[in-house]
């Protein structure tokens, strides 16, 4: 009887980790196949990679993406510049620096922010961000590269915190004591040692930061704007590579081209995001092995 | 009691009382450490040898929940008073923890860590400094022929015995008048701990030392003065081989007779 139960347990197991692999392979697949025919054919990679032209509906059909690719690049990089020393900041605070109560209720309330719905973040770059950024800056539209910068830097903040956070309490505390017995103070231990001997989980969670990002598509849709430009100040708005195949993939015929182009932008995004969190993968593999 | 007086003792403590929240740890302790000798403090396990230790660099503040009172003298000096900067405290006073404990980073920078931290807040340091400082703090605990040709490897790499020595030497730099040393030798092999023994023993004189140790035929051998320690409290601190030989008190006796284990 116990032996069946182990062995069903295990059977469980095994199908889980692998129904994994096998989804991610899966939707490899399924998003290469839907955009094959249309990158092999009608697309020009040239077009695809130099032109701001997206105009899929129109008689004459143009597929430039770059204005998407720099609307994704800006608001990311942006929500990155706010994001990164918030969170590090933060993470330094509650590993480092707050004891007992304090902690507990700021890594509760990390957890909570990370919860929260990326449409409701939306909605607060809509309507509180807006009309603040309108008033403050004076501007026509408050939606734009830094409307949705903030709101995906907020967005993105709790996960790099909750990772650096657990990188920086890997730092066994006699590394800490060894350097202070030296004498150092507790902000040279800090970035003498402590940070030091994170570096590669702290990289990690900057990584998956820029991943979550970049992958993010209601928030961004809701705070960009939407318009297809070149930004030029971080008040313009922006459209979004994720924003543009949510937007438009319900009205398109399938397997048409405006839907295999769709798919090429969908194939671009898959791969960037594979890249970037192979690499924070990798990175995290270092640390373990050390 | 003048401070001319004090400075006579490299470690002073008077009346010292430390709890762990609500849990007394040291009771009146009242200890005097010599200037240039090398005490020994020994006693069964949990009497409070580490927690009296940590607690004359002030390293045991690290635990949000210790309260002491009474007071601590480091050469002369009231290391709990308002006008003592923490960071000279742990200047003059090294310290050497039960496991080895090197920095993750290269053989080098383990010992130039203290060095730089110190001299570097207030001048610049040249390249060759560093390396005179590098080669005799290595030469004085025995490591440096066999550090020479990897000084920038990782110091994690090293065996226990080397990182021990490793762990001695970059508190050299940093010119401590006090050595405390907390059981330096109880993760390492019986050969490893011989030779470390060796080597603290050729730091005599330079440094004042106190040190932990629950190996009896060691606190023998190597100290000029030995205190023994039961639940908290100082039973007993004389010149080592009296204190072996006729001991005052029946529970020293008891103790080193292996009567307590
Ligand atoms: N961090 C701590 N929190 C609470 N109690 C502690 C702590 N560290 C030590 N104690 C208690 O204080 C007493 C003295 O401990 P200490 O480590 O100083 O003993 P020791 O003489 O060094 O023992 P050993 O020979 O095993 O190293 C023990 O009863 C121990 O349980
Ligand atoms: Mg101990």
């Amino acid at each position: 009887m116990a032996w069946y139960v182990d062995r069903a347990a295990q059977v469980f197991v095994f199908v889980g980790g692998i129904s994994a692999i096998v989804f991610i392979a899966g939707i490899f697949v399924f998003i290469t196949k839907e955009g094959l025919d249309f990158v092999l054919g009608p697309l020009s990679l040239g077009e695809f990679f130099t032109s701001i032209e997206w105009r899929p509906t129109s008689n004459n059909p143009t597929y430039g993406a770059l204005a998407l690719i720099v609307g994704t690049a800006s608001v990311t990089g942006f929500a990155m510049l706010l994001s990164v020393p918030l969170s590090l900041g933060a993470a330094l605070f509650i590993a480092e620096f707050a004891t007992g109560k304090t902690r507990e209720t700021l890594k509760i309330l990390v957890e909570m922010l990370a919860a929260i719905p990326s449409v409701v973040w939306g909605f607060v770059g809509m309507s509180i961000m807006h009309p603040l950024i309108i008033r403050v800056f004076d501007v026509p539209l408050g939606l734009g590269v830094l409307n949705a910068g903030l709101i995906l830097g907020l967005m993105a903040a709790p996960i790099m915190t909750t990772i650096a956070e657990d990188a920086l309490k890997a730092v066994p505390d006699t590394y800490r004591e060894a350097a202070e017995a030296l004498g150092a103070t507790r902000w040279e231990v800090i970035v003498k040692v402590v940070v030091p001997a994170s570096r590669n989980g702290l990289l990690a969670a900057v990584l998956l930061g820029v991943g979550r990002g970049f992958g993010e598509t209601m928030a961004v849709l809701m705070a960009s704007g939407h318009a297809i430009n070149l930004p030029t100040s971080v008040f313009d708005s922006v459209r979004a590579l994720t924003a543009t195949i949510a937007a438009e993939l319900g009205d398109t015929v399938q397997g048409g081209n405006h839907w295999g182009s769709l798919f090429t932008l969908g194939i671009l995004l898959f791969i960037v995001t594979f890249v970037i969190n192979l690499t924070a993968d990798i990175v995290v593999r270092g640390i373990r092995k050390k | 009691m003048d401070n001319g007086q004090r400075g006579d003792y490299a470690i002073e403590t008077r009346g010292l009382n430390l709890w762990y929240g609500d849990f007394q740890a040291l009771i009146d302790v009242d200890l005097e450490v010599k200037r240039g000798i090398i005490t020994s403090m020994i006693g069964p396990s949990g009497c409070g040898k580490t927690t009296l230790l940590r607690t004359c660099n002030r390293i045991i503040e690290r635990l949000g929940y210790v309260r002491t009172t009474g007071s601590v003298y480091v050469l002369g000096h009231d290391i709990f008073g308002d006008d003592v900067e923490l960071v000279q405290v742990r200047k003059q006073v090294g310290m050497v923890f039960q496991r080895p404990n090197p920095l993750p980073i290269s053989i080098r920078d383990n010992v130039l860590f203290g060095f730089r931290l110190h001299e570097a807040r207030t001048r610049k340091v040249s390249a060759a400094e560093e390396n005179d400082v590098l080669e005799s703090s290595l030469r004085q605990v025995l490591l440096w022929d066999t550090v020479k040709d990897r000084l920038n490897r990782p110091a994690t790499g090293l065996s226990l015995e080397e990182q021990q020595k490793l762990c001695i030497a970059r508190l050299l730099p940093v010119k401590p008048e006090v050595l405390l040393m907390d059981e330096p030798c109880s993760a390492l092999d019986p050969a490893g701990t011989e030779a470390v023994e060796e080597m603290i023993w050729q730091l005599r004189g330079d440094y004042t030392i106190l040190i932990v140790t629950h190996n009896m035929a060691q606190a023998r051998r190597a100290s000029d003065e030995c205190v023994f320690m039961l639940l908290g409290r100082i039973i007993e601190h004389g010149r080592t081989e009296e204190l072996f030989l006729a001991p005052e008190n029946p529970k020293t006796a008891d103790y080193i007779e292996g009567r307590y284990g």
